[in-house]
């Protein structure tokens, strides 16, 4: 899902009418005094980052004057959440609560559904997981025709709403629904929805998420990867991303997961199709291994696709390992995969990567063949001395022999860094 | 027997003209499935392997009457409308072969094919194949390789990973057994047709004795699996396979469904429930046969190395 920070998800909802606090966005300690002191009243000065517990990881600050808003500005700036520098605050009037509500939109895919669901609480401003379960009130929403007025006033009352509150809350949740889906959000999370003292109801909080395949259908986003990301993204992102952007024959996914380039233990991670993903993951984390990246070369890609996610892997710096994880009996061709493979390891090996291991498991249609070109193509690489010489292929036979590919790789990992070592020592 | 596609199932192709849509109504049509037509809008008249071309969905049902099958080939944003089309015109099973579809189109074309009486299987099914009968989908590749590695049998198979539901038939075949029926549900978080609703199905045939699930973290399709179990709906051997189990929490993969948090819907959560109907749990797939046979006798003797 691509997601919004706070503040955008609040620009949006207001472009579409529902109530947002003042604010703007500041990305210095400076423009952060400069708007207080144009709202001449206390604000709320909230860090921007994608993280929930922003109360507590304490980078959401309520300050009088506009000095003190730039001192709060000053030190939220220099604040990591979760590794995640803090680039931007958002100074918000500050509301006077009367009371705080939860209101969330998300995706139900349960059989009894297959709806948005819409999750009303009037226990408010708390992670909603700490929320009493008889205090959430639930209701599915027609995929077709929406959330109803009289749905809405039903939802209500169940949730203890004051008779003369109920027009201010159903106006604002058949809006939102209706947002939910105008946006393509996949989860529209309103935490806390507050009444002030002047009985107004506004968004205080804003979290929205996108769904990656509608985000082609909403350029004013101006979203450029429609991608979910562990952190800020990185140069192998945005390569991965181009790969698919302009080829979609097959997919030919690619993605950093968090790898800094330089720790111990982490392996270029090669799967074929999502399934065949989450049993290379079990075989990496059996023994203690990490995957550098995700990639995904599975729906029948063309061999060119293939080779430049497999380029990307291995281009990696001081990775220990790649794996070509085809933990599956594919139905698509794999020779398509043995073809891009024999190529990109010629190319990669014998100048950037001598030694490097390099597990190859494919299975399924035309695997004795695939199999046959590899062994072939890569044969005056796996001398024992060659630049090959830890290349391992591996068929059938291991398809789903998690233990077994993992320990091979672990193996052949620890004597690559041994070399590596070594080799820094007599050099 | 088997579940949902038979020999006798009339099939059509919606987008046959394309890369995919082309190439695999030559590899339907060569494994026996009756593929009576397809439609790709301004190509009426051309013939794809044997199969005509038509403008709309209509236009076939006029020509042949009630159609069982539609296996849809078109990009994900227009998906929507084109399962409109087969749901308008009475098409009973609709599987769209396509990654990429907007949730909210998901949940719409859902709805509306509830409404008008039709079933979809995904979005994001790679299909279904009855050995020895009919396949639709991607299922099975070409006929060499479905006929060496989808061998019938007594066993169903619900995969929740296209790739995967290559492997369990073979490591199944590898311990002794052939399958009924290989249903792949689809990627999607919203699918049309669930695990729990085919366990269902496969309960109904006569033909099915267990049933064998390659599930992963996320979601709840596994619990609702069990929930089925428990109110005595489905009553056979059931062996499951939980992949990701040992993801950490957070670890995230291309399958949008598979974000494991604060528990829900993880590997644990789902083992315990699916454990606590009698269900069995595979430590690995190879495990899978070796369960089954515990209670069911082989459905032939195993010939190693033998293809």
């Amino acid at each position: 899902m691509a997601k919004f920070l706070e503040y955008q998800g609040k620009n949006w909802l207001r472009k579409a009418g529902l109530p947002i606090p003042d604010g703007q966005v500041a990305y210095t300690a400076e423009q952060a005094r400069d708007i207080a002191r144009q709202f001449g009243k206390p604000v709320a000065v909230k860090g921007q980052v994608q993280a929930g517990g922003r109360g507590k990881a304490g980078i959401v600050k309520l300050v009088d004057t506009p000095d003190l808003a730039e001192q709060a500005a000053t030190q939220i700036l220099s604040t990591q959440v979760r590794g995640m520098p803090v680039r931007a605050v958002l100074v918000e009037e500050k509301l006077s609560i009367k009371k705080e509500y939860y209101c969330s939109i998300v995706v139900n895919g349960a059989r009894d559904a297959r709806t948005p669901l819409l999750m009303f609480s009037p226990e408010g401003g708390m992670d909603i997981e700490s929320v009493p379960e008889d205090q959430i009130y639930r209701l599915n929403l027609d995929p077709i025709f929406g959330l109803q007025q009289y749905q809405a006033i039903d939802l209500c009352v169940r949730a203890g709403i004051d008779r003369q509150d109920l027009d201010k809350f159903t106006t604002f949740l058949t809006k939102l629904a209706a947002v939910y889906r105008q946006y393509d959000c996949q989860t529209l999370e309103i935490n806390p929805l507050v009444v002030t003292e002047q009985e107004d109801i506004v968004c205080a909080d804003c979290k929205m998420e996108i769904d990656n395949s509608a985000v082609s259908r909403h350029p004013e986003f101006g979203i450029k990867i429609a991608r979910d990301f562990p952190g800020e993204i990185t140069e192998l992102d945005e390569i991965g991303w181009s790969i698919e952007e302009t080829d979609a024959r097959g997919t030919g996914f690619l993605m950093n997961m968090g790898f800094d380039e330089v720790s111990p233990g982490y392996i270029g991670y090669h799967p074929i199709g999502g399934g065949s993903a989450m049993m290379g993951l079990d075989a990496l984390n059996h023994v203690g291994l990490k995957p550098a990246n995700y990639a995904d070369t599975s729906g029948n890609p063309v061999g060119s696709k293939i080779y430049r996610v497999a380029k990307c892997v291995l281009s990696q710096p001081n990775i220990d390992g790649y794996l070509l994880g085809g933990f599956m009996m594919a139905n698509q061709e794999q020779w398509h995969h043995a073809h891009a493979l024999v190529k990109v390891l010629c190319e990669m090996l014998p100048e950037k990567k001598p030694g490097l291991p390099c597990v190859l498991l494919l299975c399924g249609n035309k695997e004795e063949e695939s199999l046959a070109i590899l062994r072939k193509g890569l044969a005056e690489l796996m001398t024992p001395d060659g630049p090959g010489r830890r290349i391992e292929i591996y068929g059938k036979e291991h398809v789903t022999d998690t233990l077994f590919i993992g320990q091979r790789l672990l193996e052949l990992s620890k004597a690559y860094h041994l070399e590596k070592v070594q080799g820094k020592e007599n050099g | 027997m088997g579940i949902m596609v038979h020999q006798e199932s009339k099939v059509i192709i919606q987008g046959i003209t394309g890369r995919e849509g082309s190439l695999r109504t030559k590899y339907m049509k060569e494994y026996g499935t009756n593929v009576i037509g397809g439609t790709s809008p301004g190509k009426a008249g051309e013939i794809v392997f044997g199969v005509p071309v038509f403008n709309t969905v209509r236009e076939i049902v006029r020509q042949f009457g009630a159609i069982d099958f539609s296996v849809i080939f078109v990009p994900g944003h227009r998906l929507l409308s084109t399962v409109m089309e087969a749901c308008d015109a009475g098409v009973k099973n609709i599987v769209p072969c396509v990654e990429g579809t907007p949730i909210h189109d998901i949940m719409y074309m859902i709805e509306y094919a509830r409404i008008r009486g039709s079933r979809i299987i995904g979005p994001g099914s790679i299909g279904i194949i009855t050995p020895g009968q009919a396949v639709v989908g991607w299922l099975g590749g070409n006929v060499g390789w479905a006929n060496q590695f989808f061998v019938q049998g007594s066993i169903g198979v619900i995969s929740r990973s296209g790739g995967q539901s290559g492997t369990i038939p073979w490591v199944l075949r590898e311990g002794g057994f052939g399958v009924s029926t290989v249903v792949h549900t689809g990627t999607e978080p919203v699918v049309g047709t669930s695990m729990a609703d085919l366990l269902l199905e496969f309960e109904a045939d006569p033909a099915t004795r267990g049933v064998a699930i390659y599930a992963e973290i996320g979601g709840t399709l596994e619990e609702e699996c069990a929930e089925v179990i428990a109110s005595g709906q489905y009553t056979k051997p059931l062996v499951v396979y939980v992949a990701g189990a040992w993801a950490p929490e957070g670890q995230r993969f291309s399958h949008a469904s598979n974000i494991v948090e604060r528990g829900r819907g993880s590997a644990k959560s789902k083992i315990a429930a699916i454990t606590k109907v009698g269900g069995l749990i595979a430590e690995t797939p190879t495990d899978i046969p070796v369960l089954l046979n515990r209670t069911l006798p082989l459905d032939f003797a195993i010939t190693k190395n033998k293809q």
